[in-house]
């Protein structure tokens, strides 16, 4: 089992593997996203209270979402990286913050036009958009900290605590809507209960999800065969693989 | 529905165009920047590898 597992996390294999997933994970992931704007756009019926306006969830709650879930896995990947000292899951890490910073700012934005239009204001400083601007900032940090660093490993650990450390916003963001008194709406699908939210609008929102979902696999998995190259700037695998016309 | 009142969104359509917009923007950046990222990872290694030769 161990062996198996130190084979499958060994760099060139991962380097492989990943280039064989990216193009399926991309094109799922691209026509799941097709065919959920269009359902939602076209399709969905407008909302009988905020009429076609809530056509924005479609594209903002996927990228809320996703900046949250990126940041889970980062700091998965980077807690993994410092207790077992796996290279393989500290590059992981470290391409996920970019990745999750374009899902957050995307997230920012559509939230701003939306509340401009049902709140008359781009922002307040709430508790949801407050620490989804922390989260912001912490992608930011994050990456800021690692170039800080000439050394790999010391860029590694240094990152790998302060994306631990900015786990505890996550629960924050997401319970910020039922802790605190706030503009932003509760969450309307990922309640316990049935979601509050007619099937013919939920459709493409669950494709949009999904689609969001596969396409990060795609962009992490590209970014990462990125990383493991110039980790593994010396290895012979790499030789190997350059000196392919 | 005619075309003009799809993209006229029901009065929405400052709010919800725009917001298509950035993501699509937000995915699209990230799937470029990714891509460049690997080519220009693998083509510093060829460069390497290049100057080894040359310096053996």
């Amino acid at each position: 089992m161990w062996t198996w597992f130190h084979k499958l996390a060994s760099p060139p294999h991962v380097y492989r593997i990943a280039g064989l997933l990216v193009p399926w994970f991309g094109w799922v992931g691209g026509v799941l996203i097709a065919v959920g704007v269009v359902w939602g756009l076209r399709f969905a019926p407008a909302d009988y209270q905020q009429g076609d306006g809530f056509r924005i969830l479609y594209v903002h709650a996927p990228s809320a979402w996703m900046s949250m879930f990126t940041y889970v896995v980062m700091a998965l990947a980077a807690g993994i990286g410092l207790i077992w000292r796996m290279k393989v899951a500290h590059a992981v890490a470290a391409s996920c913050a970019p990745i999750g910073a374009a899902f957050t700012a995307s997230a920012l934005v559509t939230g701003a036009l939306w509340g401009q239009r049902m709140w008359g204001t781009w922002w307040v400083w709430d508790a949801r958009l407050t620490s989804e601007l922390i989260l912001l900032f912490l992608y930011f940090g994050y990456i800021a900290l690692r170039s800080a660093y000439d050394d790999q490993q010391r860029a590694d650990r240094a990152s790998a605590i302060l994306a631990l450390v900015g786990v505890v916003n996550i629960p924050i963001i997401h319970y910020s809507v039922v802790w605190w008194n706030t503009l932003h709406q509760a969450a309307s699908v990922t309640k316990l209960a049935r979601p509050s939210i007619a099937p013919e609008m939920l459709i493409p929102l669950i494709l949009m999800f999904f689609g969001f979902n596969i396409v990060f696999g795609a962009v992490l998995l590209t970014r990462l065969r990125g990383e493991v190259l110039l980790r593994e700037r010396n290895a012979d695998w790499i030789r190997a693989l350059v000196a392919q016309p | 529905m005619s075309l003009m009142e799809f993209l006229h969104m029901g009065g929405y359509a400052a709010y919800v165009w725009p917001s298509y917009a950035f993501t699509a923007l937000a995915l699209g950046w990230m799937t470029l920047a990714a891509r460049r990222a690997h080519r220009n990872a693998l083509s510093a290694a060829r460069k390497r590898l290049a100057m080894e030769k040359s310096a053996s």
